[in-house]
């Protein structure tokens, strides 16, 4: 039993996904309070040379060839043996598509206590977790000896995660990998949308409020105008409104565009944590309690169809000038 | 003494020509009678069943109104005229023939005087038809309507009529050309075509003949157009005035028929034919393809899909096509919607009603458009736009999303509070309905409609969030188990509700109110439209005007107050009482063009279109001169106009108000 | 084929959510509860899987107010059998009470799949399924938007971010999180559903005492601080689009 924070590292197709230094900040906060080191938990095959710029006190490596890509049952079996084993204070995971298909089997599995979406802890080593669609937070004391924790971006910058000195890495046993019950197939690549909308510096989000596809003209007329690239949020992109290419959001594109300007997005957490990197953000809602007004710049409390020809026109004459 | 004479000049050589004459036209008849009895046959052998014999004095009217005098097609000059030249002539010309008739076998009447009228009366529709029929071959061959269906099938039943008169009119003046009687001027027609005769110089036996040859031809000819008819496009003189006199009396316009059941309580749905009643069919039988509804429509005209006139024909064809298969016992009945008549086609009605305003035979479109769009909606096939707002307004009770606690968050910034008609009785129930109550561009409308009720001292409340939508566009929509459970909602509301009348801002909710809910258990009680109101106050003296507006306006009707249910004057008399100067467009009163929301089309995504219709409405506005406002009173008329005034560029030109805004800005 | 989907049903994001007087506990007075979107999804990839390769579609869910509609609506839309699972489950539960007491209705009706919402908004200890998962020691792959039986195994399709997908193989039976139907929620009219009302029955079955431990304890609820706030622009849309060209001059996109 230790105080150590063990950091399961997220990676996909050899890069390191931004919540693993999000979690290694996070961890680095509460292991400070607990007086414990911050260990990554890194697993692949020939994955170390990722784990140059890890912020973490030691790494333990899981080097095996059935480990090369993610799939729950291997993970969850190397994982299971490691916590079992260590016993550490707490065990982050990212509250993805990775984190998620470990986290609360493993609770199961080995009897600890899970807190999800987690944001961040409080100088007290307190967990601040978001819930229904992050109008609501929830506080409490993380559940000892151990705890699961599956974590969501935002509480952290992805650069305290990071650190010029690699840490010291220690091979792990990975345990027998026979009778797998799942196994991966291949990967599908994304198809290759008109535009690359991660290099876009301006961008013109559309979210439910649009209503239908006719309207997206109108950001398209604003987008035009500004010389940037229409983009939306999943419920638009599940309507089949605008090409897969264009979704920004947790199983979309992750964006950093010098403008981000939002058009009836109400900001829940799988698109907010996919903007949040945004220079501006610029939000147009007619709910004054919706969430991207918290990391928005500037916002606006209107009805979009009422701003934006207005704006588009506005914008036109400005160019011309 | 001037006189008929029955078979003048046909000899008896080779029988009395009685026979001839009677045997053809009994093989005619019979033929025609046999032919009809197939055809008819499928309507209620398909068909459900449906009561459509009550009313028989308003039915009999009906059919010497529109069958007869023929007032809808006269509604437009040129093919009104043309029409009747026909039409009218031939009823004329069997009336003559029945006078015969009965002049050869019963009662001599066709002698002296009468004898001359009459001739003179046939005579004279004689050339009026040949008119008829001049305009109606230039129409044809050379205007070319667009509404019109140019086939061969047409003008075969023109010439087939044309040739008819004409060889009558021959035999007629061959006869005068011989007889030369002193009255021959009583056959003004006759007798000129005569004067040929008698200048060419032929004899007498020449003419008697040509007579007899002609006189032949017109028989046969007259034998294969009765027997013919059926399947002609000469079937609309049957099956017309049949329509007319089956068409739908005891529901208004603006009142739909619930789903239909089966014995066991099964709802019936328009899959195939057979969820449709014999009336529907016949209406498909009675289509003349003249294509007045198509010319109205507006989504014909906005280059949508749909034609009112390819769905009537579309019932046709699928009875005449699938009419035998749907009788037998298959598995794999044909299916009507979405083969013989596409989805798209359904789901672009605006359920507007101008096609059925303007039908010569009164057609019911959009009633069986709806029937059809209910097997839809039961299959969930509809684009997910419709989906959306459909499940909004079960779950919320409004197509915005928004809480039904939102729904009377307009009231927050007024003081004083309006009543709250749950809480306390009032005289009027105001029901304010979604568009005014959510949509943030409307808000100044509906606070508008508070001031002036408030000004004129009504007594009147609001259900606050007690309220749901009407359901009036839910159940155009096809989705007749969600219109039910808001009526329920609303009714159960109202009940614990103390008032006299209710008073609604949109005419959707309007007719819905009015027309299809239950009748509570205390009696209907009125259903007023804010127009109305307004206009009884202005009347009463208990609604003052202290300045006169002088503005040139334009109003637009709205289809649900206007042609739905008869508001025209109301508003009018409201905006001369402003002291507004009312120049009307050219399609106004019950010829109002939607805007284009209704049938819950305001709820779908707009899809490929050529001009939006409310676009096409402002475009009419503005050729008025001088008119600088577009009153309407409807608030989705409001929002539908306001954008296209912007996205046609006539902002500066012309500004869009609701009725309400006039009154306000009098007061 | 015998295919189960997990339903609960979650706070509907479109009210006014406030804490209770505790302070620790949603206020449950102006709480509408609605299905959770993702187990829609479900739902729907449940009967597509019927549709294309037969088999019987069970949803079980805990008894709650409101369930009883969302259950005849899905059997509307196809599903064969309907069970809600009796507990306490007023004051709210976390996903690890809820979890075992469908596990043991679960494991009863010996599922060859188990599909549910891969997440639900107000999760605050994993999401459900895959802590059935661990109860019932099956697999668990989340995050998809493709399922297809071959057989003994289902192939699945698991969305990464950046739109990549994974094809994956699941021997069963397996428990399955759904992000997305292959097609969306189809619309089932309300007369259906009525309609179904009277010729359908729930099943009940009752779950053992309730045991949320493995889940957190909250000590506090809250709203987010609304410090660090966007800088609200106001006035007419004339004048908020003179501001924000301003704005865009300032961050030099014009």
């Amino acid at each position: 039993m230790t105080q150590d924070i063990y950091v399961v590292i997220e990676h996909l197709r050899g890069q390191v996904a931004e919540i693993s230094y999000v979690m290694l900040a996070a961890a680095q906060e509460l292991a400070k309070g607990q007086n414990g080191k911050v260990v990554a938990v890194l697993l692949g095959k020939n994955a170390q040379g990722l784990a140059g710029n890890l912020a973490a006190d030691r790494l333990i490596s899981f080097d095996h060839p059935g480990l090369a890509d993610f799939t729950s049952d291997a993970y969850q079996k190397v994982l299971a043996g490691l916590i079992q084993k260590d016993q550490p204070r707490a065990v982050f995971f990212g509250s993805t598509s990775i984190g998620t298909d470990l986290a609360s089997v493993l609770s199961i599995r080995l009897g600890l206590p899970l807190v999800s979406s987690c944001r961040l802890f409080t100088p007290e080593g307190k967990y601040v977790s978001q819930i229904c669609g992050g109008k609501i937070m929830a506080e409490g004391e993380l559940p000892g000896p151990t705890s699961l924790v599956t974590m969501v971006p935002g509480g952290y910058k992805p650069e305290q995660g990071q650190s010029n000195q690699s840490p010291a890495v220690t091979q792990g046993e990975v345990p027998s990998l026979d009778s797998l019950r799942v196994s991966l197939k291949g990967y599908i690549e994304p198809a290759a949308g008109d535009v690359d909308i991660a290099k876009e510096p301006i961008l013109i989000s559309v979210g439910r409020g649009i209503q239908n596809k006719d309207n997206i003209s109108l950001a398209e007329d604003l987008a035009s105008a500004l010389g940037g690239v229409v983009t939306g949020s999943r419920p638009v992109i599940d309507q089949g409104w605008l090409a897969s290419s264009r979704l920004v959001g947790k199983s979309g594109k992750q964006v950093k565009p010098k403008i981000y300007f939002t058009l009836g997005i109400s900001g829940a957490p799988e698109h907010a944590e996919a903007i949040m990197g945004s220079n501006a953000i610029i939000a147009v809602n007619t709910d004054p309690a919706a969430p991207i007004f918290n990391i928005a710049k500037y916002g606006v409390e209107m009805d979009l169809f009422d701003l934006v020809e207005v704006l588009t026109e506005k914008v036109k004459a400005a160019k011309a000038s | 003494m001037p006189e008929r004479i029955e078979f003048w000049g046909i000899p008896n050589t080779w029988g009395s020509p009685a026979i001839y004459v009677y045997t053809l036209m009994a093989l005619a008849t019979i033929l025609l009678v046999y032919r009809f009895y197939q055809r008819a046959r499928l309507w209620w052998r398909v068909g459900r069943p449906e009561v459509r014999w009550d009313h028989l004095h308003v039915r009999i009217w009906r059919l010497i109104k529109y069958a007869i005098l023929q007032t809808r097609i006269l509604g437009q000059e040129y093919p009104g005229i043309m029409h009747i030249a026909l039409a009218w002539s031939f009823f004329v010309f069997f009336l003559g023939t029945a006078l015969a008739t009965i002049d050869a076998h019963f009662i001599k009447i066709l002698q002296g005087n009468t004898y001359l009228i009459y001739k003179f009366i046939l005579d004279t529709f004689t050339i009026f038809f040949l008119i008829g029929a001049v305009l109606a071959a230039f129409r044809r061959f050379i205007r070319r309507p667009r509404r019109l269906t140019l086939k061969p099938a047409f003008v075969w039943s023109l010439v087939l009529i044309v040739v008819t008169v004409l060889a009558g009119l021959l035999t007629e003046s061959l006869r005068l050309a011989v007889e030369k009687p002193a009255w021959a001027l009583w056959s003004p027609a006759g007798w000129l075509v005569a004067q040929a005769w008698i200048a060419s110089g032929a004899s007498e036996s020449t003419l008697m003949n040509w007579h007899v040859g002609i006189y032949a031809f017109h028989l046969l000819i007259v034998t294969v157009l009765i027997a013919t008819l059926p399947v002609g496009t000469l079937l609309h003189i049957l099956t017309g005035p049949l329509n007319v006199f089956f068409s739908k009396i005891d529901r208004p316009t603006g009142r739909l028929a619930p789903i239909p059941e089966t014995m066991n309580g099964e709802p019936v749905y328009a899959s195939t034919l057979r969820g449709l009643t014999w009336k529907q069919l016949l209406d498909g039988d009675a289509c003349t393809e003249c294509g007045r509804c198509q010319d109205v429509c507006p989504a014909f005209a906005a280059g949508k899909p749909l034609t009112p006139k390819e769905v009537i024909l579309a019932l046709r064809e699928s009875l005449r096509q699938d009419g035998p298969a749907l009788l037998g016992k298959q598995e794999k009945q044909p299916l009507l919607v979405g083969e013989r008549i596409k989805d798209e086609v359904l789901w672009s009605c605006t359920t507007c009603g101008a096609c059925v305003r303007e039908c010569p035979v009164l057609i019911e479109h959009v009633d069986a458009i709806v029937d059809m769009r209910r097997y839809l909606v039961i299959e969930g096939r509809m684009g997910i736009e419709l989906q959306g707002a459909l499940e909004n307004l079960g779950r919320y009770g409004n197509s915005f999303g928004q809480s039904e606690r939102m729904r009377a968050r307009w009231t927050q910034t007024l003081e004083p509070k309006i009543k709250d008609a749950r809480k306390e009785p009032v005289e009027y129930l105001w029901f304010v309905g979604d568009y005014s109550s959510y949509s943030p561009t409307l808000t100044d409308v509906t606070l508008k409609t508070a001031a002036v009720f408030q000004k004129a001292g009504l007594n009147f409340g609001i259900l606050y969030d007690g309220e749901r939508n009407a359901g009036n566009d839910v159940r155009r929509v096809g989705e007749e188990g969600l219109y039910e459970m808001l009526v329920e909602k609303n009714v159960e509301v109202m009940k614990k509700c103390s008032f006299q009348k209710i008073v609604t801002t949109d005419p959707h909710s309007y007719n819905t109110l009015k027309n299809e809910y239950p009748t509570n258990g205390n009696g209907h009680r009125p259903v007023l439209h804010y127009t109305e109101l307004l206009d009884q106050m202005i009347a009463s003296g208990q609604l003052k005007f202290s300045k006169k507006l002088g503005y040139k306006v334009t109003y637009h009707d709205p289809c649900y107050l206007g042609r739905y249910n008869g508001v025209f004057d109301a508003p009018r008399r409201i905006i001369q009482a402003t002291g507004c100067d009312l120049v009307e467009m050219p399609r106004h009163g019950d010829r109002s063009f939607c805007c284009g929301a209704g049938g819950g089309r305001i709820w779908m995504a707009e899809g490929e279109i050529q001009e939006r219709p409310s676009e096409a409405r402002i475009r009419e506005a503005v050729k008025l001169d001088d008119v600088t406002t577009f009153v309407v009173a409807c608030p989705k008329d409001v929002t539908m106009f306001r954008d296209a005034v912007k996205t046609t560029g006539n902002e500066q030109r012309l500004a869009v108000q609701d009725l309400i805004e006039l009154v306000y800005a009098a007061l | 084929m015998n295919i189960i989907i997990l339903v609960k049903l979650v706070p509907d994001l479109v009210e006014e959510l406030t804490v209770d007087a505790s302070g620790a506990a949603l206020d449950m007075a102006w709480l509408r509860l609605i299905i959770n979107e993702f187990d829609d999804h479900a739902i729907e990839q449940g009967i597509l899987l019927k549709e294309r390769g037969g088999g019987q579609v069970t949803i079980v869910a805990p008894d709650v107010e409101g369930i009883d509609d969302v259950l005849f609506t899905a059997a509307a839309k196809g599903a064969d059998h309907l069970i809600k699972v009796k507990g306490d489950f007023s004051a709210g539960v976390n996903n690890h009470a809820l979890a075992r007491a469908l596990a043991t209705v679960v494991k009863g009706l010996q599922p060859d799949l188990v599909l549910t919402g891969v997440q639900a908004n107000n999760d605050i200890d994993g999401a459900l399924g895959p802590l059935l998962a661990g109860l019932l020691e099956m697999p668990y792959v989340g995050y998809l938007s493709g399922v297809a039986i071959d057989g003994a195994k289902t192939k699945v399709r698991k969305e990464y971010p950046g739109g990549l997908i994974a094809e994956m193989e699941v021997t069963l039976p397996a428990v399955l999180g759904v992000q997305a139907a292959e097609q969306p929620p189809r619309y089932v009219a309300v007369s259906k559903v009525r309609q179904v009302m009277k010729t359908s029955t729930i099943e009940e079955q009752s779950a053992s005492p309730l045991d949320p431990s493995g889940g957190p304890k909250i000590s506090r609820m809250f709203q987010p601080e609304t410090g660090g706030r966007a800088t609200m622009l106001t006035g007419t849309a004339d004048e908020v689009s003179t501001q924000l060209v301003g704005i865009f001059k300032e961050l030099g996109v014009l």
